[in-house]
């Protein structure tokens, strides 16, 4: 660390205090035999008893696995769907309705949530309205809803990747006789595969974590796990939602962790494999 | 040559995600507009139809009851205007506190800057909700900031930190400073080093050289990062649903409540057109400005 001056560095340790403080409150106070979350209970924690207080809680299991499952599906759509409308901006040149395309795809990232809550909720009513679908809201409205804002995430991402791509290769594939969908699927969703991913990450995250659209588009009996924290932490701390921001943190630090360690080990290999085929020329 | 000539994959690949957007982002938001110059019923669905029939002919049913409404209550009209209001000094804080911070790791060694980068966005990766939930540990009468107050003696007996605009300050600053710091960073880290060492040589003092040369270059990346905190800022509901006040309440929960506690949704879907009304030109800058990010040569 160097160059930066003391006022930049100062502010960044001070910025990232504050971010982490926080956190770490959620994670110490989680192990506190007290109820009372603001007095530590020196003499009986740390203590497991709100996690397992977390776990045998009906509701809330049941509610992370509602969002569990919706995260898989959202995601999984959205990186297809996504996927296709970077890969339409990117690489299609002009066609027709690509003005369309390239005003629609950032435009959930940026409506605010309640406006896009309360428009899907509008078009489900209509829609039951006039053709008898969808049957109420609940886990199918739902799983549409996420899959509309995430696809705007992936595609955005997606598109962004192609920034720098090197079309030679796809060119070379063509010039050996592949088909276009054997080039596509063989060539370019290879090089693509990191946004791809990064894609379904963010997705999933979105969708796991989302609240206020799905408060719209939720409907009795398909309460997501964001619901039901926000009506137990409206009226006060609950310290079993401590508990369960702690196996939150952990997952999220594992992921990342594994994701940096996978990161450098492909790099190392690349790195390797040059040298390899340098000494071999 | 690209594997992208075939028509019926041309056709594939650009109509899926356009016929989802448009059916379930389009039409949806066409949807509230007609609604907001709609009359509420006690029917359901709760609003007028569409059409009427005048003399025997159809009309469209365009009422602007709705919008006359909006601008007679005051409770819309201060609300609107405070959360302008909140979302213009959380973007200042936001940027006072962010832009230090992306300057520290764009001038930081390369292997500490993945680190930082990463610090930064791993809370980005937990949850929104459990992130503002903390801060009402903290901020209550004898949480952790009233303790470090009156330890300090800052203070003599614990202050009311919860549930005033305070609390929404710190609850918006802390969700989104991300947002501010990675398009600042990823502004100031392409500014080339030669252009400061040539001020310098001129004789340019260190402050000078920063308002004179970094500053200016960087206003791409401010506009960016102010961008992507004023607009969710000013829609924001469970920042202040948890640590706002209960006397002054935010127009994103206004909208919920006309729509859930007092089932009115024609006045709902007025409330969004004017929410979004407020925030086309920020939208449209925004736009632009990525337009340009992503078409800029890397």
């Amino acid at each position: 660390m160097n160059a930066a001056g003391r006022f930049p560095r100062t502010m960044l340790a001070i910025g990232l205090a504050f971010l982490y403080v926080p956190i770490a409150s959620l994670i110490v106070y989680s192990f506190n035999n007290s109820r009372l979350v603001t007095v530590w209970d020196a003499a009986h924690s740390p203590t497991l008893k709100w996690y397992w207080a977390l776990l045998s809680d009906d509701q809330i299991v049941r509610a992370a696995w509602l969002s569990i499952r919706i995260a898989l599906l959202a995601a999984t759509a959205a990186s297809v769907l996504g996927t296709l409308g970077g890969v339409a901006l990117a690489r299609l040149g002009p066609f027709r309705g690509r003005a369309l395309l390239a005003g629609l795809v950032p435009a959930p990232i940026v409506m605010p949530e309640v406006i896009t809550g309360l428009a899907l909720l509008l078009l489900f009513v209509a829609l039951e309205e006039a053709i008898g679908w969808p049957r109420g809201v609940g886990v199918v409205t739902i799983a549409l809803a996420h899959i509309t804002f995430c696809m705007a995430y992936v595609a955005v991402v997606v598109q962004s990747r192609f920034a720098g791509f090197d079309e030679s290769l796809e060119e070379a594939a063509m010039d050996l006789g592949a088909r276009p969908a054997t080039v596509f699927m063989r060539i370019t969703l290879p090089l693509i595969a990191p946004a791809v991913a990064a894609g379904w990450l963010l997705s999933f995250t979105l969708s796991w974590d989302d609240l206020v659209i799905t408060q719209f588009v939720a409907g009795p009996g398909s309460s997501t796990l964001p619901m039901v924290i926000f009506s137990k932490v409206r009226l006060g701390v609950s310290p079993d939602v401590n508990a369960l921001a702690t196996l939150l943190v952990l997952a999220v630090a594992i992921g990342i962790g594994a994701t940096a360690v996978l990161l450098r080990y492909r790099e190392r290999r690349r790195v390797r494999d040059v040298q390899l085929a340098a000494a071999d020329s | 040559m690209t594997p992208f000539a075939d028509r019926t994959g041309r056709r594939l690949i650009a109509g899926l995600p356009t016929i989802w957007l448009v059916a379930l982002f389009l039409i949806p938001f066409l949807i509230v507009l007609k609604l907001s110059f709609s009359e509420m019923r006690l029917a359901i669905p709760p609003y007028a139809p569409f059409i009427e029939w005048r003399h025997g002919w159809p009309v469209p049913a365009l009422h602007l009851s709705n919008y006359a409404f909006l601008f007679t209550d005051p409770l819309y009209v201060r609300s609107y205007l405070y959360s302008l209001r909140v979302a213009a000094v959380s973007t200042a804080i936001c940027l006072a506190v962010g832009y230090p911070m992306a300057y520290a790791i764009a001038r930081a060694s390369p292997a500490w800057r993945t680190a930082l980068l990463m610090l930064v966005m791993l809370p980005f990766w937990t949850s929104f909700l459990l992130r503002v939930y903390a801060w009402i540990g903290l901020l209550q009468n004898d949480g952790l900031v009233n303790h470090v107050l009156l330890a300090l003696g800052l203070v003599h007996r614990p202050v009311r930190l919860l549930q005033t605009d305070f609390a929404v300050y710190i609850g918006i600053v802390y969700a989104y400073l991300p947002f501010m710091i990675l398009p600042l960073y990823a502004n100031l880290e392409k500014h080339d080093p030669e252009l400061l060492e040539a001020a310098a040589d001129l004789g340019a003092r260190p402050f000078r050289r920063f308002l004179r040369i970094t500053l200016p270059l960087s206003l791409p990346g401010i506009a960016a990062g102010a961008l992507l905190v004023f607009i969710p800022a000013v829609g924001e509901y469970i920042v202040p649903s948890l640590l706002g006040r209960t006397d002054q309440l935010m127009i994103g929960r206004v909208l919920s409540d006309e729509f859930f506690e007092n089932r009115d949704w024609p006045v709902a879907s007025a409330v969004a057109i004017l929410m979004l009304l407020l925030l086309v030109v920020p939208i449209l800058l925004l736009q632009r400005l990525e337009r340009r990010a992503l078409e800029a040569p890397k």
